[in-house]
């Protein structure tokens, strides 16, 4: 198994070991492959999937059978419904003894298998090399995903003769779609260039078949306008002039505007989701529509689309950029741009609290531009996606599961990668979360102080889980049901517990000088910003 | 609307939960499934059939297309297969509704296979609905058990044209 990870690159496996994954965890003690041991599985996974974003490759992590492995499958479940490529390697009982309730068995293939995008019960060790190989490859192509490998102990331990990893893959039931096919693109075009008022909305997929550079370089040559969804933030940078901000229930009016107004909209790598698109029958209405994806299923699922083109954003957009389209619409442009000027919410006062959309804009503007920065769940994330300023850094969250704690083992996973991978190191990775989610993934600050990773902790503190009792302030009329978050602790303590630096934020004054110390600290730090408990994310 | 599908998947272990964990988890229906190998012993057939609307079918197909262990999906209209199903019922029978029950059989192209001095198994290969019928035919007798293997279907020879 530690052969074939190294034959596959990789470096850092983030996990927690028990018996059942013992003899994984004692041959990687002689390889190659780091390990990183987090403080529950399921961060395990968030730090794999941090890692996997930052490297755009994969992440792997590694834990034990029985409660092992259904810790991981938030984890688990965030990563697929992001589309995250990972690896996740449960140990499993002797295989003799399979399927008879012993001490530690769980059957975790069965119980992930509605979100997984494969998975492996290892049977014989000599498939080994041919199932991680298969695993990898899975993983990373088409639609990205998780695949978990189960191993049980015996199959672990089994001696094998030969070592030899296989070149390539032999799936006869497998073969995703790379290149956009020609006559849909050619149709795309065409339509682009009678469109007077033409929008493209970016999803995730962009980031994830690392299309950026071609995307921005299409958008750039043709003057089209961009709008995302919050899995398509950091595709443009926010200030970018094409950039018209993120669209659903919780984005930009203007963002929403635009689509409602355009007479043609591009689906890039977005999977016209309820909280982008509440509803896609009136947003579409007459307008003609343009679907790209990697994944044939999403196309038409939640609307149909008049041109479906499935294939990896990377290509089609390459593809599209080598048409010289003739079409101007600066026009549009400027309207969105006047709906941009006059729409931009305004947001109540808080005296003597910390305003968090000053706060998320100040910090945006003292991260080096190459930060990566991850949000939570709740109204830190919303606040995050309005206020954050994506220059050439990255900007993570999860997206789709929606899953509480992502932010601090994500951004771990993130640090490491920033440190261990790549030409550039050190990028400054920062976790934007609520008192809430931090209570969820707290115990990593150890994870980060044993292996030294300087991620940086930021906690927008109101005592209240924020969208929730949002939620119920609009429906309920303030009737607050289990939302109050008393009892929590002291930040300062936690932070001196962990000997990690502390910062404390009470109201907007001295915010640029608590960043500017925050951000410069050594190593791992915490920060606490006091938020109006009744403030609201719009 | 109903439509069959005819699914050429890995003949693995835990491919038939794959599948049908498939339909539970996107709200699709079953009205029937049965599996069996094919001529390649690698390969098994399932044959599903479901109903909905249009783009719940499409979807269906899609997202069977998605899963790994499936090698290839038909879909086709009821109009355009020749289908079967295979039931075998037990029924208590007496001297008053013996022959009332084969001429039932003789007239359904059913066969008595077993029977004992109070029970008889009947057998019957036909179209789903024919099977059905059968059913309602033995409304006032007491039916005991009945096992039926689901629509087994391919298109016509017609559509390999």
């Amino acid at each position: 198994m530690i052969k074939s990870l190294e034959a596959e690159g990789v470096k850092v496996v983030f996990g927690y070991p028990g018996v059942a994954i013992c003899p994984f965890y004692n041959s990687l003690l002689d390889s190659n492959v780091e390990s990183v041991l987090v403080r529950t599985e399921q961060n395990a996974a968030h730090a794999a999937s941090g890692y996997a974003r930052t490297t755009k490759g994969i992440g792997v992590c590694a834990v034990t059978s029985g409660p092992g492995a259904t810790n991981l499958i938030t984890g688990i479940a965030t990563a697929f419904a992001d589309s995250i490529p990972m690896i996740c390697i449960t140990g499993q009982v002797n295989s003799a003894l399979l399927g008879s309730d012993v001490f530690q068995e769980a059957d975790i293939t069965g119980a992930v298998e509605s979100f997984v995008k494969y998975s492996y019960l290892v049977k014989d060790a000599k498939d080994i090399p041919r199932i991680f190989k298969e695993a990898f490859y899975i993983a990373t192509s088409g639609r990205k995903g998780p695949v978990l490998i189960d191993v049980p102990i015996d199959v672990q331990n089994a001696t094998v003769d030969e070592f030899v990893y296989p070149e390539e893959v032999k799936l006869r039931t497998y073969k995703p779609t790379v290149k956009g096919h020609v006559q849909q693109i050619k149709k795309a075009i065409k339509e682009v260039e009678k469109s007077k008022r033409p929008i493209i909305c970016v999803g995730g997929g962009i980031a994830l078949s690392n299309a950026k550079k071609e995307f921005i370089e299409f958008v750039e040559k043709n003057q089209i306008p961009v709008v995302s969804t919050m899995m398509g933030i950091g595709v443009m940078p926010t200030e970018h002039p094409l950039y018209f901000g993120m669209v659903g229930n919780n984005g930009k009016p203007y963002a929403n505007r635009a689509m409602k107004e355009a007479d043609m909209i591009i689906m890039a790598g977005a999977r016209v989701a309820d909280r982008a698109i509440s509803q896609p029958d009136l947003m579409i209405g007459d307008k003609l529509l343009i679907h790209i994806d990697v994944d044939p299923a999403e196309i038409g699922k939640n609307i149909g689309p008049n041109i479906p083109i499935v294939g990896d954003a990377k290509h089609i957009f390459a593809d599209f950029t080598e048409f010289d389209i003739d079409n101007v619409c600066d026009d549009w442009i400027e309207v969105l741009r006047g709906y941009k000027a006059e729409m931009e919410p305004k947001r109540a006062a808080h005296p003597g609290f910390v305003d968090p959309a000053k706060f998320i804009t100040e910090l945006s503007l003292k991260l080096p531009e190459d930060a990566i920065y991850v949000a939570d769940v709740g109204q830190n994330q919303i606040w995050s996606c309005g206020y954050h300023i994506v220059k050439k850094g990255k900007f993570f969250t999860s997206g789709g599961m929606g899953t509480m704690g992502y932010s601090i083992p994500a951004a771990m996973g993130a640090k490491y990668a920033a440190d261990h991978v790549g030409r550039k190191k050190g990028r400054t990775v920062v976790a934007v979360c609520g008192d809430g989610s931090f209570q969820m993934s707290m115990m990593e600050f150890a994870t980060m102080r044993q292996h030294g990773i300087a991620a940086k902790v930021i906690v927008l503190k109101n005592n209240y889980l924020g969208m929730v009792r949002e939620y119920q302030h609009y429906t309920y009329e303030d009737h607050y049901s289990v939302v109050d978050l008393s009892g929590s602790p002291d930040l300062e303590h936690i932070a001196k517990a962990y000997d990690m630096p502390f910062f404390r934020l009470k109201d907007d004054k001295d915010m640029n000088e608590t960043i500017d110390a925050f951000l410069k600290a050594d190593g791992p730090a915490l920060m606490e910003c006091l938020v109006d408990p009744m403030d609201l994310v719009k | 609307m109903k439509r069959i599908y005819s699914v050429l998947v890995e003949n693995r272990s835990g491919v038939l939960f794959k599948v049908s964990g498939l339909f539970s988890r996107r709200n699709f229906n079953i009205d029937s499934l049965a599996v069996g190998e094919t001529d390649d012993p690698s390969v098994s057939c399932m044959t599903i059939v479901s109903s909905g609307d249009d783009h719940t079918m499409e979807q269906v197909e899609k997202q069977l297309n998605k899963k790994l262990d499936v090698i290839k999906v038909k879909t086709f209209g009821e109009e355009k297969s020749i289908s079967r199903e295979l039931m075998l019922m037990k029924v208590k029978y007496n001297k008053s509704n013996r022959r009332d029950i084969m001429e039932i059989c003789d007239i359904m192209k059913a066969d008595i296979v077993d029977m004992s001095k109070t029970f008889m198994m009947i057998q019957i290969c036909d179209q789903p609905e024919k099977v059905k019928l059968l059913i309602d035919m033995f409304a006032s007798v007491s039916v005991v058990e009945v096992a039926r293997t689901g629509t087994l279907a391919l298109p016509k020879c017609s559509e390999n044209e």
